[in-house]
């Protein structure tokens, strides 16, 4: 679910890196006033738990695969909504940069997508309802498994739309839609499960662990208007970051459709594009519509450019496209060898005069 | 000089199950001493530890570092100049680096980074890892952690050292260069180790620990040479004092020290 | 869990060699590498060649720093299935078809392309900005860009127990596994208590590792020590590498490129 740099827009990494900035601050703040910088220590070592139990292999019963655990909202569980979101921003950050898990450009938005939705949301609103009245196993468990669920599932929901707003994929709305959320149903299922039963076990084991957080000591007053907040604020920097671009095409999408097939509906080819588009207009909700990016007015080779010469798109194909490019890509090689031949050739040579 | 004493008494504390670790105790610690206290496991030797440096406070009794009580105020001030190395080397070194982690200590005093980077060099260079200093602490051997973890507290030059089971995990060759390090430093020295032979070694005097009391106090080689004592507090002779295994002979009976 | 340790501890070791990359200020790298990505994301979908000089950044870097492109291939590899799954749409969903030497097909194979190349280079060039940089230089980058010393510092406690609690956990892991000979995995039974104890495990690390933090001076306040400034080569580095990236921005090198080659031809 981490989303990577090829699929998002400047506007949209950006506004998310935005908006997880702001929320990270206020986290700090947060964290210091109530006085839990004492427990940047415990932030850091569980962060590292959640990094290596993230490993662990849990095999699900009757199927033989094994499920994984995200760590969200078992981070929000130990250490309160402020210090599990900054933790598990942490975590994040370590998997982009060691393991591509994630691009540096998009952190915003898994940081978001994964820690916003589990730490400040599915946490106080679904697991502190459910332990409202006491820590049992029962409430622990289900405020766990729906906490999970819920926060995996808005998640989902987020890279969903990151992804369409960033315009890179033909993909519709509804199709994704129906492609992520029931996967993540499945994943968050198989995690709630997990968590569900780690909290159990620590509340019987150590409950002063558990009891320590669930007194809301570190909670502050997470209120859902605070929440509410929040998520205005996001919709706005990104909403207002699309519509910046969206702006300069006044019709928008009826535009570039016009344009590029001179016709405000397309009709289909058959084959394979006939039933994925009678499947399409069955499932969508909204028939006419698919998020099309209007980054075409900002590139060199625009699609106004050659309307003209339309259904043809230049986009560097013709002839002295491609051969540019074979020849600034060998030209890459070919500097790159030389520096590292060169480069090898000095070291030797100092290593002989060192002899 | 007073300010290196360090008195417990009558001290007491109990974990908050119920659990009495420390019952009435009392001794006095004076300036350059080397103690090892010794007692089986359980017997209370690292919750003293941790009362002596303020992480657990008593139920009953006080400890007094130099002048001054140890309380919840004074125990800053008292970090000061009680260092203490625990027994896992991985808890102690918390940074990215060795040098940042010798350096964590003397840079929350605010001392000026000329002044850190001064300790950071001295420290590494007293422990005998100077080469070390910009290494990864996950790259580190067991005696190079062990190294570098008495280094990060000997750069905020504390008066006393404490130290819990500093050959613990070590090999033979890394508990040998322990040992003679410990030997070469002037501090005052707290050493709790389950190793008594390495306790024989390096310190005059030993404290034996039995049920959260302490059951002698006094010359390591006589507390160390009597077996039913040690028996009674759960523990045995060092190997290095115990009858040869080929003929039999006791060792006690010549004069070794 | 071996396997990721591992890979962590090779790039941290790749970014203490010294050589002239590494050797620059870290907030040069992260900022270069900001906007490599900026401009590398902000390409249309159907720019292609325009799309290749960008190539020159990574490729240079590696050269100059005897990175193993392995390592770069292999994350390339680990994040091409997310990409490949969605953007194996656009061929199918999109009905235009466009013309390419003679040969028609689906725009959204220009688009699949370009999302392609994207990939392999911003993956690229965040592979280079952690191998020629490392975490500790990296966080004192973010302190200069005034990220929370809260946040720091607990990222960096992060990286460093991350190889001390893996090394727990592979223990774990074996023993677990030699009581259950052919599991792949943690059965259901053991699921809260495997993990149980490694999370109480680690919970106990954390508060010796507070203790140890308290008795050294620590009271929630972070201090990183020196710093030093940027050298004016940093800039250089910085400003000669955005003038390019923005250049291959504007103008489509590669079209200029083979429009003179092949005016030359004909």
């Amino acid at each position: 679910m981490h989303m990577a740099d090829a699929l998002i827009s400047p506007a949209v990494g950006g506004a998310m890196l935005a908006v997880t900035a702001g929320l990270a601050v206020y986290s700090a703040s947060k964290v210091k006033e109530e006085m839990d910088e004492k427990k940047i220590p415990l932030m850091g070592v569980m962060g590292a738990f959640v990094f290596a139990a993230q490993m662990i292999n849990f095999t699900i019963p009757a199927t033989g695969s094994s499920g994984h655990i995200g760590g969200g909202i078992l981070l929000a569980i130990l250490l309160g909504p402020y210090a599990g979101f900054l933790t598990m921003a942490s975590v994040l950050l370590i998997q982009a940069l060691f393991f591509a898990d994630g691009g540096l450009l998009a952190y915003g938005c898994n940081v978001f997508n994964l820690g916003f939705w589990s730490c400040f949301v599915a946490y106080p609103l679904i697991y502190r309802w459910f332990t409202r009245k006491g820590l049992s196993a029962r409430n622990i468990s289900w405020g766990a498994i729906i906490g999970v669920v819920v926060g995996l599932q808005l998640g989902a929901f987020s890279v969903v739309l990151e992804t369409l707003a960033s315009g890179k994929t033909e993909l519709p709305f509804s199709t994704f839609v129906l492609l992520m959320q029931p996967i993540h149903l499945a994943i968050g299922l198989v995690e709630g499960l997990i968590t569900a039963a780690v909290v159990t076990f620590v509340w019987k084991a150590r409950p002063e662990i558990l009891a320590k957080t669930a007194i809301g000591a570190a909670l502050g007053n997470l209120s859902l208007r605070k929440v509410l907040t929040a998520l205005t604020i996001a919709v706005v920097l990104v909403g207002g970051g699309l519509s910046w671009f969206a702006s300069a095409n006044p019709d928008g999408l009826e535009w570039s459709m016009e344009r590029v097939a001179g016709t405000a509906e397309l009709e289909a080819p058959e084959g394979i594009h006939q039933s994925l588009a009678d499947l399409q207009e069955r499932t969508a909700f909204l028939p006419d519509y698919s998020f099309k990016s209007s980054d075409e007015e900002v590139g060199s080779v625009t699609v106004e450019e050659t309307q003209a010469s339309w259904p043809a798109v230049d986009a560097g194909t013709s002839v002295s496209g491609l051969v540019g490019g074979a020849l600034t890509l060998g030209l890459a090689a070919l500097i790159g060898l030389v520096i590292s031949r060169s480069r090898k050739k000095a070291g030797s040579i100092t290593a002989e005069n060192a002899v | 000089m007073s300010h290196h004493r360090v008195e417990v008494r009558d001290l007491y504390f109990s974990y908050p199950d119920g659990h009495e670790a420390i019952r009435n105790m009392s001794f006095s610690i004076y300036h350059g001493e080397s103690v090892g206290i010794i007692g089986a496991n359980g017997a209370g030797k690292s919750t003293l530890l941790m009362l002596l440096m303020g992480i657990l406070f008593p139920d009953g009794g006080e400890i007094v570092v130099g002048d001054t009580r140890l309380t919840r105020k004074t125990m800053t001030m008292i970090r000061q100049r009680l260092g203490m190395v625990f027994q896992d080397p991985d808890d102690q070194l918390f940074m990215t680096t060795v040098r940042d982690d010798v350096a964590f200590g003397p840079r929350n005093f605010g001392l000026e980074e000329a002044e850190v980077e001064m300790r950071v060099e001295e420290a590494l260079a007293q422990v005998g890892i100077p080469h070390l200093i910009d290494r990864a602490p996950f790259k580190l051997s067991g005696g190079e952690k062990r190294a570098a973890a008495i280094a990060t507290v000997l750069s905020m030059k504390p008066d006393i050292l404490i130290m819990d089971e500093p050959t613990s995990s070590l090999d033979p060759k890394s508990r040998r260069r322990v040992m003679e390090l410990l030997k070469t430093f002037e501090h005052t020295k707290i050493i709790t180790s389950h190793d008594l032979d390495m306790v024989l070694e390096t310190c005059q005097r030993v404290i034996v620990i039995s049920n959260g009391a302490v059951a002698a106090d006094g010359n390591a080689v006589n507390i160390l040479s009597d077996p039913e004592l040690l028996d009674r507090c759960g523990l045995e002779m060092p190997l290095s004092l115990q009858n040869c295994p080929h003929c039999g002979c006791s060792k006690l009976s010549r004069d070794r020290f | 869990m071996q396997n990721s340790l591992h890979q962590m501890r090779l790039l941290d070791e790749l970014a203490r060699r010294p050589n002239s990359i590494n050797n620059l200020h870290p907030l040069t790298k992260l900022l270069t590498t900001l906007a490599y990505l900026v401009v590398v994301v902000s390409f249309g979908r159907y720019e292609i060649s325009a799309l290749l000089p960008l190539v020159f950044y990574p490729v240079i870097l590696l050269a100059f720093t005897d990175l193993p492109i392995g390592e770069i291939m292999k994350r390339i590899g680990w994040t091409l299935p997310f990409i490949i799954g969605l953007g194996i749409f656009n061929p199918l969903f999109d009905h235009q078809t466009v013309s390419v030497l003679g040969f028609s097909i689906s725009q959204g194979w220009l688009t699949f392309l370009s999302i392609f190349i994207k990939c392999v280079l911003t993956v690229a060039a965040g592979v280079l900005l952690i191998a020629t940089t490392g975490m500790d230089k990296l966080g004192s980058a973010l302190r200069m860009l005034r990220v929370p010393k809260i946040f720091v510092l607990q990222l960096l406690l992060t990286y460093r127990y991350i190889s001390v609690l893996g090394n727990e956990l592979a223990r774990m892991l074996r023993a677990y596994s030699l009581r259950a000979p052919g599991h792949k995995g943690i059965k259901r039974e053991a699921w809260g208590s495997f993990t149980g104890n490694l999370l109480l495990r680690s919970f106990d690390r954390a508060q010796r590792v507070y203790a140890a933090m308290c008795l050294r001076g620590f009271s929630g306040d972070y201090h990183a020590g020196r710093m030093n400034p940027p050298e004016r080569r940093e800039m250089i580095f910085i400003l000669g590498w955005l003038a390019f990236f923005i250049a291959a921005r504007i103008y489509d090198l590669p079209a200029w490129l083979g429009s003179l080659l092949t005016g030359v031809i004909s």
